[in-house]
């Protein structure tokens, strides 16, 4: 198969390709949700008594460290886009990091969220200072600071580089949280959260945290495609094939 | 059935998390559909503009 992958490069091409993307992802979402939801509610259960009993709140651990994740993930590739489109000044990059920031941002602060719901039972308060608690906050005011950035720039190029540098400088933060909790020596970790581990995990909690962070990743891909759609067509307003798509969607 | 929604006396931890995640990521989908509704009616009066000019 011979695929010119710069054909996408371009807004029209890549516009009509993310739209017959979308429903592929929607599908793959749900179908994925469905399973990592059921797995985790129903196929987990021996965890609740034994040597080791689990109480019920371990079931906030599918969306948590999913959409934690997620929050780091989503970050990453942001500036991968963001980075691309200051070497290459290449459009579509700025578009795609700028359409990625407001996913990554929904998930950042669901980590948050979940991370407090969970604290409260297990440790016993909603909130603490903890490494890896402060960095995913301050994760979470990079994906804000971004999109302010953007927003309060109104020349859209220089907004673009602007914001892009911006995201490059915050990408310190995804290593800083990974190794809150994951420093070589344990007694160097000042931290409340658990250490992870994903060999000492039960296979049926595995399965499920896994089942549903591929779900948000495919969740991420659409929401993303969708604001990239539009942030396409409000950019290339004044083109020829806009206007030709807005004449084929009169006639319809 | 009961016993699934009160998880143990841990529903309002558990059904928390979980129902302001789902809460967000719709609240996510129905702002983008209302964004692109928005932007076609934008972009469509754009266009009857321009149609206008060309006409005069």
């Amino acid at each position: 198969m011979n695929v010119n992958w710069f054909k996408f490069a371009s807004p029209p091409a890549f516009y009509s390709l993310a739209g017959r993307l979308i429903p592929i992802f929607w599908g793959l979402t749900l179908t994925l949700l469905v399973i990592g939801l059921y797995w985790g509610f129903f196929q987990t259960t021996d965890q609740l008594g034994g040597s080791n009993p689990q109480k019920e709140y371990y079931r906030i651990i599918f969306i948590h460290v999913s959409s934690a994740w997620m929050s780091m993930w989503l970050y990453f590739v942001m500036v991968v886009w963001a980075a691309i489109g200051l070497v290459f000044n290449t459009r579509l990059s700025f578009m795609m990091a700028k359409a990625i920031a407001p996913t990554g941002a929904v998930f950042t602060f669901l980590a948050l969220w979940t991370g407090a719901f969970w604290g409260r039972p297990s440790w016993g308060t909603y909130w603490d200072w903890d490494p890896r608690l402060t960095s995913e906050l301050v994760l979470f005011f990079m994906y804000i600071g971004y999109i302010a950035l953007h927003s309060a720039i109104d020349d859209i190029r220089r907004a673009d580089r602007a914001s892009a540098l911006l995201a490059i400088v915050g990408l310190v933060m995804v290593p800083v949280i990974f190794w809150s909790i994951n420093c070589p020596d344990p007694n160097q970790c000042a931290a409340l959260h658990q250490r992870s581990n994903l060999t000492k995990i039960d296979g049926n909690i595995l399965f499920a945290m896994l089942t549903m962070s591929l779900a948000f990743w495919m969740y991420s891909f659409a929401a993303t495609f969708m604001r990239l759609r539009s942030l396409i067509l409000t950019r290339e307003a004044e083109s020829i094939w806009v206007r030709e798509l807005l004449t084929q969607r009169g006639e319809q | 059935m009961v016993e699934f929604f009160v998880q143990g006396g841990y529903a309002f931890f558990v059904w928390g998390a979980y129902g302001v995640t789902a809460l967000l990521l719709v609240a996510e989908v129905i702002q983008l559909r209302a964004q692109r509704r928005a932007l076609f009616v934008r972009l469509n009066r754009l266009n009857r503009t321009r149609e206008l000019d060309k006409n005069q």
